[in-house]
């Protein structure tokens, strides 16, 4: 056992149980109420924070922590949740880093900024484990919702729509709700089955009912959906995934990072999941990072991120770089694959340097092959099975910026299928909270 | 290595920090222990009449106020004088002065307000060889419901009263210490002056209540449901204490009156700052209940280098220079100009200085939309409280407008000429004296 990390192929049970629980621990362990107060009491309550204007669902930051400081986490909560229904996981997940603490007066002056993620994940934990759900519905408009996809945006529309009084029902292709956040995100950022909990909790509301089973490719129709509700809301995320276009990538032990993380998200027991002796991921996004950390925890012996631009052009935060080293996983800047080598079987992967002239990436002929047994594409996700009479820009649902309106009446998108914002958590939270204001207005204007 | 050693009222300590008469002080082992640690004296416990000794509860005896990482801010306390047996204290002080000849050893005492009371206690104890006496006049709580501590030291005339009685029957220094639960510091040290005491000491602790227990509905600490009013003590105090202290030292008429310094002493630079403004030493008692005895090694390492560095050789070198600088505020200079001035290079840019100008004062802080914040020098007063609400030190502060310059504000020239109250115009007593 001692030496099953080094065994080749793509093996289940690299590492002993214990080992993995310990690797798959929180990966920022709650604060007790006592680190709490500490760390609010950093806060400088600045005028008209940074902070604030930098969270995409401008939670009044300066306020909850205050509220904390205070002793009371659960007006702290309702704070938060009152802009981000969702705030328990963007505590977890939100590249904080780059958005509240980047700008964090404190981070600017000692590099050493508020917790504010966890200081969040402070306030919601509480309240959730009181199991106070601290909102209610308004009386009945009835008015119907039809939301497409149980993810962070469509659940966040749902919620505020079902504030408001109107009857919403989502449906959802997979059998669980929560779209990234169940499916999508590593694990060690959503420990103890939170993304599902978190749902069970947001439907405390009432009003919403989960259609499972059920998207555009199976059976649903934006036509039937017009005619059976008042108003639509999409947030279909990013089904597709984009294919290298190096040669053998259809060899076995070629994989989407996706449906990797899908699969240990989901798995009862993670020691029994396989995994290579030598990973290879290709991409530079957050994916590409939860992929290969997760390998690595996995107990692959090498792990690395192959990414075709140099280190400041990736998608993934210096923080999440960084947490990929320290894990092992090593990374390469300005290399792309080539093929994909191996009797049937990748065993190899041959990697050719680049270099970017005027924002475009090409091969300088030089390359370099990988041991790799196991090799997963990170490389970005496309839009798969939108409605066809939707106006389409940039391979999203075109969007109007702050109401989430399409080109069409009546129908409203949000989340990693619309245009504009990043794909991130909180994003989508925020373009499903404001297309449900706008939905509201309309219904009831 | 300056020499710390201290000479106060003739009595030798080879450093300024006593411990005050209070928990720490309150039994031999405790004693020994601080003078093993290096503290340079002990006012003992104080010690009541002979006979069955007082009682204290048997429920929380202190309550407290804390910063956010539970650092104590301020300690009040419901304990009362010894309540051990008078012969018990009196024999162990008198073994703890025969082995520690070098330190301060004082008596605390405080006894019914009966001449015969007094005349009783002071001959056992100066059989001890304690190096004198504090009469507490202080303490606010339980024991003044029985007509002593601070129910005497409330009352100039029992103050003298009893200072002379002691002063008749006792012949080494007697100490008054005086509670701050007045309204005016300097009658309590005018009646102690009158009644002969070598020195006073101050503060004892301020009337409190820490915290109202939300569930119970209760004062805490809470004895069964019930709380009473306690002493307040800590770092809290200070400023109270040090105004006091400033009070008496430049008081005419007790000017020259030695002072041990009382009040959230918890670092040499408390230490210092008491005896700039005229203390000839200082006690200290809550620094030492929350860190332990240890605490005095700073006190005495910070204090020796810091006159190293300013070249003070000893303490009553620098002792009071900083007292003729406390005057009332009618002297205050009202021709002295002064304006913020914030270091960009050091603004971290919180904007806490602008919601407090622009919310709470004179709207003198501009913002810009790239959270650049400037003083505007035509309503800026000068108040100082950007610089007291700002994060950074040094940030921020009050630059004197030269003489020859515009002071914005008020469209006129600094004239460096001294003006105050007592001559300005505004000033009906001024018109009136012309």
């Amino acid at each position: 056992m001692a030496r099953s990390h080094q065994a080749s192929g793509i093996r289940p049970a690299r590492l002993s149980a214990a080992e993995i629980a310990e690797n798959f621990k929180d990966l920022h362990a709650p604060y007790d109420a006592h680190e709490a107060a500490v760390a609010a009491d950093r806060c400088y309550f600045c005028y008209d924070a940074p902070c604030m204007t930098a969270c995409p669902t401008s939670i009044d930051i300066p306020q909850f922590i205050r509220e904390i400081q205070a002793g009371h986490a659960d007006s702290a909560a309702k704070t938060i949740l009152n802009q981000n229904i969702l705030g328990g996981m963007c505590a977890r997940v939100c590249p904080t880093e780059t958005l509240c603490e980047e700008v964090c007066v404190r981070e600017v002056a000692e590099g050493k900024p508020v917790e504010i993620g966890r200081l969040q994940r402070f306030a919601t934990d509480q309240i959730m484990a009181k199991g106070v759900h601290p909102f209610s519905r308004a009386a009945s408009t009835g008015k119907t919702v039809a939301v497409v996809g149980a993810g962070p945006a469509g659940l966040s529309a749902a919620h505020r729509l079902a504030m408001k009084g109107h009857d919403v029902v989502i449906f959802e292709a997979r059998p669980k709700a929560g779209g990234l956040n169940e499916f999508g995100i590593a694990a060690y950022k959503s420990t103890d089955g939170f993304a599902a909990r978190e749902v069970a909790w947001l439907l405390q509301i009432g009003g919403i009912s989960i259609e499972y089973g059920k998207g555009f490719g199976s059976g649903l129709t934006l036509a039937d959906l017009q005619a059976g509700y008042d108003a639509v809301f999409l947030s279909i995320g990013l089904a597709g995934v984009n294919s290298l276009r190096a040669s053998g990538e259809d060899k076995a032990g070629v994989g989407d990072a996706v449906d990797f993380i899908a699969e240990l998200r989901q798995a009862e027991d993670l020691a029994a999941l396989p995994v290579g002796r030598n990973v290879v991921v290709i991409g530079g996004g957050m994916t590409a990072i939860d992929a290969a950390v997760q390998s690595k925890l996995l107990g692959a012996e090498n792990v690395t991120i192959a990414y075709r631009r140099d280190r400041s052009a990736m998608g993934a935060s210096r923080f999440e770089q960084d947490l990929a080293a320290s894990n092992g996983v090593k990374l390469m800047f300005n290399v792309m694959p080539r093929a994909i080598l191996g009797a049937g079987a990748a065993a190899e992967i041959e990697l050719e340097y680049t270099e970017v002239v005027d924002g475009r990436v090409s091969g300088t002929g030089e390359t370099v092959r990988l041991m790799a047994d196991q090799i997963y594409k990170a490389i970005g996700q496309t839009l798969e099975q939108a409605p066809e009479s939707l106006e389409i820009e940039g391979g999203k649902i075109k969007v109007a910026a702050e109401t989430g309106r399409t080109s069409i009446a009546g129908v409203w998108a949000g989340g990693d299928c619309a245009s504009g914002g990043d794909d991130l958590t909180v994003t989508a939270v925020a373009e499903g909270r404001d297309a449900a204001e706008d939905i509201h207005a309309s219904l009831m204007g | 290595m300056a020499d710390l050693t201290t000479e106060f009222l003739g009595i030798k300590s080879p450093n300024p920090f006593w411990l005050a008469s209070a928990p720490p002080t309150d039994k031999e082992y405790n004693v020994r222990r601080a003078f093993e640690a290096g503290w340079g004296g002990v006012v003992w416990k104080t010690l009541g009449a002979e006979g069955p000794p007082v009682v204290n509860v048997n429920g929380p005896r202190y309550g407290a106020i804390w910063g956010a990482d539970r650092r104590l801010l301020g300690l009040n306390n419901i304990e009362l004088i010894t309540d051990r047996p008078l012969d018990v204290n009196l024999a162990e002080m008198t073994r703890v002065k025969k082995d520690y000849p070098d330190r301060a050893l004082i008596a605390s005492i405080m006894v019914p307000c009966e001449e015969a009371a007094w005349k009783a206690i002071l001959p056992r104890v100066a059989e001890t060889n304690a190096d004198g006496i504090e009469l507490n006049f202080g303490c606010p709580h339980g024991m003044a419901e029985r007509g002593m501590g601070s129910a005497v030291g409330q009352v100039p005339e029992y103050i003298q009263m009893v200072t002379e009685w002691c002063k008749q029957y006792y012949d080494k220094p007697v100490i008054v210490k005086l509670t701050p639960n007045i309204t005016d510091i300097r009658h309590p040290a005018r009646a102690a002056h009158a009644g002969n005491a070598d020195a006073v000491s101050l503060i004892n602790t301020i009337n409190s209540i820490t915290s109202v227990n939300l569930d119970a509905m209760a004062p805490e600490p809470m004895i069964g449901g019930k709380g009473t009013h306690g002493g307040y003590c800590g770092p809290a105090v200070k400023p109270i204490a040090m105004n006091m202290v400033a009070e008496i030292s430049r008081d005419p008429q007790t000017a020259g009156l030695p002072i041990s310094a009382i009040g959230g002493i918890t670092t040499w630079r408390d230490a210092a700052e008491f005896i700039a403004l005229g203390a000839g030493n200082v006690q200290v008692c809550t620094a030492a209940m929350t860190y332990g005895f240890k605490v005095v090694e700073e006190m005495i390492s910070g204090l020796s280098d810091w006159m190293d560095g300013k070249g003070y050789s000893s303490i009553e070198e620098f002792r009071g220079m900083a007292t003729p600088n406390v005057t009332d505020w009618q002297y205050l200079d009202l021709n002295y100009v002064a304006k913020a001035r914030i270091s960009q290079d050091d603004c971290i840019k919180c904007g806490r200085c602008f919601a407090a100008c622009e919310d709470t004062s004179h709207q003198a802080i501009a913002m810009s939309a790239d959270r650049t914040f400037t003083v505007k020098d035509d309503e800026c007063v000068a108040c100082n409280l950007c610089v007291n609400v700002c994060p950074i030190e040094g940030c921020i502060t009050m630059e004197e407008v030269p003489v020859g310059q515009l002071d914005e504000r008020t469209g006129k020239i600094v004239s460096g000429d001294y003006s105050n109250w007592t001559v300005h115009p505004n000033n009906p007593a001024a018109t009136a004296a012309q």
